[in-house]
């Protein structure tokens, strides 16, 4: 069963369509995150799925129930905002029951939820205080508690962690996952944080100047990205995307740019059809490294080197293309030397420079 | 360098000193005038150290010295200035309050058009709405009642109230009001629980301006009242146009003047320090 369905979804604000005709399903029980750039669309599309804005046209369905004329309030959804908006003036206690109270909720049994909730978030001795009284992890709990209280068809999360210190925020996202499997209730999660995303989603949507360039499992969005967008943006540092020629190698194929000539695995015929056209070569940086790896051996300058600590980024140059590369600390490189990389083309993909797609 | 700095400091203080005492050179002149008698000041002049305490000034302006020929002071003046300031205050901020969060936090189609027209009425001069109020008055059979003044002054100080709430409001984040609508609250819910609980600050502000200005007007009081219904702004000009007896009592209208600014001087001072805690207390996140 879907929890949420929007079909053909289209925002204007003005003159500048913020929503391009957006399809999304999204499973019951599923995490899915929206990720894109900022000014992409995907709070955008969160405050429609909230009823907090009207679309222009498209539908959008919650528990297959068409809610394009439901009121936020009774869309049977919860909402964390990435300010937490709690009410500044109530104590955390009645930041968690307001919503109840609103809908009318008994009292013994608005007592009873917040007492599951704080037992869950382990905020049981913050109930008494106030929003200022709280440190930023806390309430970011209070307002994590004041969606769960509610048991609803559907968490909706706008950016929850962005105000986080990174220390906080690494903590509050396993928190989350780990939340997201004792409950189990579906989520739709805005960030732009492309680790919250990889780290939590069940399915992520990468979004783009208001349209869905691909919604997949992390494993395919990184490895497989639908077009070159997706490759760009996702991965740090991204994936390389190199022009190169598709040739003929014997059976197989083969990709070169300039006199670098990199063997590929089998391909499809969808590739073959590319022989003797350009493409672009997609290969993640972890796959151009120094040893460790099978794969074959070409020659270029480096540029730049960026030290991590666990590895070495090297931004290189080879036929006028640049590429990153992840060499292990212990290789001691400087710019402008000449030196030898290993490219594991097993995981390569390739993209038809006309539409950007992936040539699958 | 610090005594380098110090005689321009010392005549930055003689300066600001000069400029003070100037400023309060009238208000010190009619302290110092309504502790002397009129006998006193007649032999003398208006400026001068008093020879006693004459405290019959002040008993006489509050209850018996004779305005208008009714002799009971400036008491009844103040009543009615009481009368009108409190409903108007509190009308005037009540409605200034709802407009400003209906206009910042709920934004409606042509929203931004009715608050220009309702900032508008700041600009208007007085005496332009005389002859408005005047008609509007009189199909309301309102003329000459402290009641009219109570309208004018809720309608003439919604224009200020509505900007002042306005500005505050608008600083209320708009997350804010996402989640009240998500939790279910509506227009007057999310005004009485979230928005009201944040607004102290301003409306200790909204209050002070209003009280102060409506107490301190004189105009509509004196154009729309008479006699007995007068405001204590209009008494006061009734004392010094109409002496009761040959000699002038500047002593008694001295002190009157005095009892009339009490009201909004402790308004002030008491309101000013709520206005301060209010500003660090209710901050919004």
């Amino acid at each position: 069963m879907a929890a949420l369905r929007v079909k053909g979804l289209h925002k204007q604000f003005g003159n500048t369509e913020v929503l391009k005709g957006i399809d999304l399903t999204v499973r019951n029980g599923e995490f899915a995150v929206l990720l894109g750039p900022s000014g992409c669309g995907k709070s955008t599309l969160l405050n429609l799925i909230a009823g907090l804005e009207a679309p222009n046209s498209g539908t959008i369905e919650i528990a297959e129930r068409v809610v394009n004329a439901v009121p936020a309030k009774d869309r049977d959804i919860a909402m964390v905002f990435q300010s937490y908006a709690l009410y500044p003036s109530m104590t955390v206690r009645r930041n968690i029951t307001f919503g109840m109270e609103c809908r009318g909720v008994p009292k013994p049994q608005q007592l009873e939820a917040v007492a599951r909730v704080a037992a869950l978030l382990q905020i049981d001795g913050l109930l008494e205080r106030k929003p200022s009284q709280l440190s930023g992890g806390q309430r970011q709990r209070v307002a994590m508690g004041r969606a769960l209280v509610r048991d609803p068809k559907l968490f909706l999360f706008d950016e929850p962690l962005s105000n986080l210190d990174a220390q906080l925020r690494v903590d509050m996202r396993t928190e989350i996952k780990q939340l997201h499997g004792r409950i189990r209730s579906t989520i739709v999660y805005v960030t732009h944080d492309q680790i919250e995303a990889m780290t939590m989603a069940s399915r992520i949507a990468v979004m783009n100047t208001g349209e869905i360039q691909q919604f997949a499992e992390p494993d395919t969005v990184y490895n497989k990205p639908a077009n070159l967008f997706v490759a760009r943006f996702l991965g740090t540092p991204p994936m390389n995307t190199l022009k190169a020629r598709l040739v003929r190698d014997g059976d197989g194929l083969a990709a070169t740019i300039g006199t670098v000539k990199l063997p590929l695995p089998a391909q499809s015929d969808a590739a073959r059809a590319f022989v003797d056209r350009d493409v672009f070569l997609g290969l993640r940086p972890e796959c151009i490294t120094d040893s460790g790896r099978p794969g074959a051996l070409f020659e270029a300058e480096v540029l730049t080197i960026e030290p991590t600590g666990a590895e070495t980024i090297v931004l290189a140059s080879v036929a006028g293309e640049r590429l990153r590369a992840r060499v292990s600390p212990d290789v001691r490189l400087a710019p402008g030397q000449r030196t030898t990389f290993l490219a594991d083309t097993r995981t390569a993909c390739l993209f038809d420079p006309a539409t950007e797609k992936l040539i699958a | 360098m610090d005594k380098a700095l110090r005689p321009g400091r010392w005549l930055t203080y003689a300066i600001l000193f000069g400029f003070a005492l100037f400023t309060l050179l009238p208000l010190i002149v009619i302290v110092l005038n309504s502790f002397r008698t009129a006998v006193e000041i007649g032999r003398s002049s208006l400026i001068g150290w008093p020879a006693g305490l004459a405290w019959r000034n002040w008993s006489e302006a509050w209850g018996h010295f004779c305005i208008a020929q009714r002799c009971e002071g400036i008491r009844p003046y103040m009543e009615n200035s009481f009368m009108m300031v409190v409903p108007a205050t509190i009308l005037s901020t009540a409605l200034g309050a709802i407009a400003g969060y209906s206009i910042s936090l709920w934004r409606f189609r042509g929203d931004t058009i009715v608050f220009a027209i309702v900032v508008m009425g700041v600009f208007l001069p007085e005496q332009m709405k005389l002859i408005p109020w005047a008609l509007v008055l009189r199909e309301l059979d309102l003329t000459n009642t402290i009641g009219a003044l109570v309208l004018i002054h809720t309608v003439q100080g919604f224009s200020f109230t509505t900007l002042f709430c306005r500005n505050y409001y608008i600083g209320i984040p708009q997350d804010l009001m996402k989640a009240a609508r998500v939790d279910g609250a509506g227009y007057f819910r999310t005004f009485w629980r979230i928005v009201l609980p944040l607004s102290p600050p301003i409306l200790i502000v909204t209050v002070i301006w209003q009280f102060t200005g409506i107490w301190n007007e004189f105009l509509f009081g004196v154009t729309f009242t008479t006699g007995g219904q007068q405001p204590v702004t209009a008494a006061l000009i009734a004392i010094a146009t109409t002496p009761a007896t040959d000699v002038v009592e500047y002593g008694i209208e001295s002190a009157a003047v005095l009892l009339a600014a009490i009201p909004t001087l402790l308004v002030y001072f008491f309101g000013g320090r709520y206005f301060l805690r209010g500003l660090t207390a209710g901050a919004v996140k």
